[in-house]
């Protein structure tokens, strides 16, 4: 009894109140406890922006899972986070039809221009860069997400449009 | 032609709201379906239409849901009709603006599924970057819950049905419909074992139905018009309408809704706008990153399942990546080959450490260290990779078909690059 109360405080003193009343809100329409961990690890996330190993711990015992149970789930799926991001990811599509529109030659841009290469974040914490698997806007090749934005049709002017504005917001 | 599927879209412009969707024709399959047709009324109206999946392997819809236990075979319990808006194969880009613009097309669609296979239970599996067509996905199932299109006693027919959105994390795999049903029940998303089928042991264990989201599309369309409407609207032997797309280094590359069975010079040419200025066609893949190469020599075919299936290829998802020919073919599987080695599950030896294996030896090529016998080593892995039998799921063979089919058609250039000791390609473009 005791060391349940235990456990529960711990959980408490990690999750916000908000962060679980939405993973139960998930819950809801689901059977099992384990079947929220990819939602709850979402859940976690959208606030914090990656899932430390303290969070993950929590979550664990939050759905009755043991941590490696879930480590499993949230290292399998690419767009759940376990280590720090910057405010905004940059999910690069190296795709075929992205490929054939010259893709590699504009990320090399987008690394001189930012600093960074895959899974690396700008000095200044405003960018993470990672690629992505083909983003279904082949038409408008090449493209990547900045953030929740699509960006299509990228070149030279665009990067340097889109990075040097959010450079000139982040000094002000 | 006809507009179906896009009559309600137009790119650029506002996405399509209830009111919009009502006033042309919208939920009358609905509303036709709850005022007297029974689920097996609707469901003998999809499979007399020869509706096929629009995913990408082209199982015919009425047949597949017809493996759902119905009525007193069923245990009490949930049954669950899910939609598959994972558009993650390469070159694949129709779900998405079937989505982004006429959501409520989508739901209605899966109102009605649900309704033939007697599911209490709906989701919209859509992946995690579609963020514009999440968005509009949840604003179309407020609208549809207000007006009680979903919920409780719908209609006042008495039937009861819940629609969830579920944004997924990500990864490839979770398109093979059993990997996604464990994506859904929140494990790693490895493809199960088959048998049991998910129509009788799916999500939660129940009966499930995985349908891609251009193939939800049609079925207000069939309802309300009927089959032979249906079978009527295609050109070939193949019923319906498709969307068709085009990507790569043409004039004008996009997505059309056109009959089925329409040529693929005609797409390419006509939609399309031909190659650009200075490339001609060297090859295309017809229906996304895991299908066959096909070439010029193609173009009269018509986009029918069977057909590009007589050719060597598949027909997939409808939308063909172009090759041209200052593109180099090596480099191109190679970007293929790579993204799939990347997103193998690693469940099955031969996909986990097969696919890096034909990376490795494809690199090697690509950047001149490549020796003679590494076609030899590549046919080898193709014949064992590409088995079907010798992998657990259809990632690694479909990942096999651009390969094979490049060796065959464009052997020559996989052989200078041994040769020459690198990638002509580059040399010509002086990189």
């Amino acid at each position: 009894m005791s060391n349940a109360k235990m456990i529960q405080s711990d959980i408490s003193s990690v999750l916000t109140s908000q962060e679980m009343a939405e993973i139960d809100h998930e819950l809801e329409h689901i059977p099992y406890k384990s079947g929220a961990a990819i939602d709850a690890l979402k859940i976690v996330q959208a606030g914090r922006g990656w899932v430390s190993d303290e969070c993950l711990q929590a979550i664990a015992k939050y759905l009755d899972m043991s941590p490696e149970e879930l480590e499993g789930v949230a290292t399998f799926y690419n767009l759940i986070y376990r280590r720090p991001v910057g405010e905004k990811v940059i999910l690069f599509c190296d795709s075929v039809s992205c490929w054939i529109s010259g893709c590699d030659s504009v990320k090399q841009t987008i690394s001189d221009t930012l600093g960074v290469d895959y899974g690396e974040t700008t000095a200044d914490n405003r960018y993470t860069l990672l690629p992505v698997p083909c983003l279904g806007a082949c038409d408008r090749a090449p493209v990547m997400m900045v953030g929740d934005d699509l960006v299509t049709h990228i070149d030279d002017n665009k990067i340097s449009a889109l990075f040097a504005v959010s450079k000139v917001e982040g000094q002000s | 032609m006809e507009k179906v599927l896009t009559r309600n879209i137009e790119p650029g412009k506002a996405p399509t709201d209830m009111a919009a969707y009502e006033a042309n024709g919208g939920y009358q399959g609905l509303r036709k379906a709850m005022s007297g047709m029974s689920p097996l009324d609707c469901r003998e109206v999809v499979s007399a239409s020869n509706l096929r999946g629009r995913g990408g392997a082209g199982f015919p819809t009425g047949m597949k849901w017809s493996f759902v236990p119905m009525d007193d075979k069923c245990t009490p319990g949930h049954k669950y009709l899910v939609c598959n808006a994972d558009e993650m194969e390469p070159g694949t880009f129709k779900d998405r603006l079937l989505m982004e613009y006429d959501p409520h097309q989508l739901i209605e669609g899966m109102i009605l599924s649900a309704y033939c296979i007697g599911a209490d239970i709906s989701y919209i599996f859509i992946r995690g970057e579609y963020i514009v067509a999440i968005e509009r996905l949840r604003k179309a199932l407020e609208e549809c819950y207000a007006k009680g299109y979903l919920g409780e006693n719908i209609l006042g027919s008495g039937y009861k049905l819940d629609m969830y959105v579920h944004p997924s994390a990500g990864r490839y795999i979770c398109g093979e419909e059993t990997a996604l049903i464990n994506a859904l029940e929140g494990k790693r998303a490895n493809p199960r074992a088959k048998p049991p089928f998910p129509q009788v042991s799916g999500l939660w264990g129940r009966p499930t139905i995985v349908n891609n989201v251009e193939t939800l599309c049609n079925i207000p369309h069939i309802i309300d018009h009927g089959a032979e409407w249906f079978k009527s609207l295609g050109v070939g032997e193949d019923a319906g309408t498709k969307l068709f797309g085009v990507s790569g280094r043409v004039k004008n590359p996009g997505c059309w809704e056109l009959p089925m069975g329409t040529p693929i010079r005609e797409i390419l040419e006509n939609h399309a706008g031909g190659m650009q200025d200075g490339l001609q066609l060297k090859g295309f893949l017809p229906g996304g990153g895991s299908t066959d190469f096909l070439t010029k020599d193609h173009l009269d075919l018509a986009m029918d399942y069977n057909v590009i299936g007589k050719a060597g290829s598949r027909m997939g998802t409808g939308t063909m990546i172009i090759l041209d020919d200052q593109t180099c073919p090596v480099g191109m599987v190679l970007n293929l080959i790579r993204f799939f080695a990347h997103e193998s599950c690693g469940f099955c030896t031969p996909c986990r450490d097969g696919l890096p294996w034909s990376r490795q030896v494809l690199e090697d090529i690509e950047q001149g260290r490549g020796r003679a016998e590494d076609l030899d080593t590549l046919e080898y892995q193709i014949n064992y990779i590409g088995a079907i039998g010798n992998t657990h799921c259809a990632l690694a063979p479909g990942a096999m078909e651009p390969l094979q089919s490049a060796l065959k058609y464009f052997r020559e250039d996989f052989e200078r690059h041994i040769s020459g000791g690198c990638c002509p390609y580059h040399l010509a473009k002086g990189a």
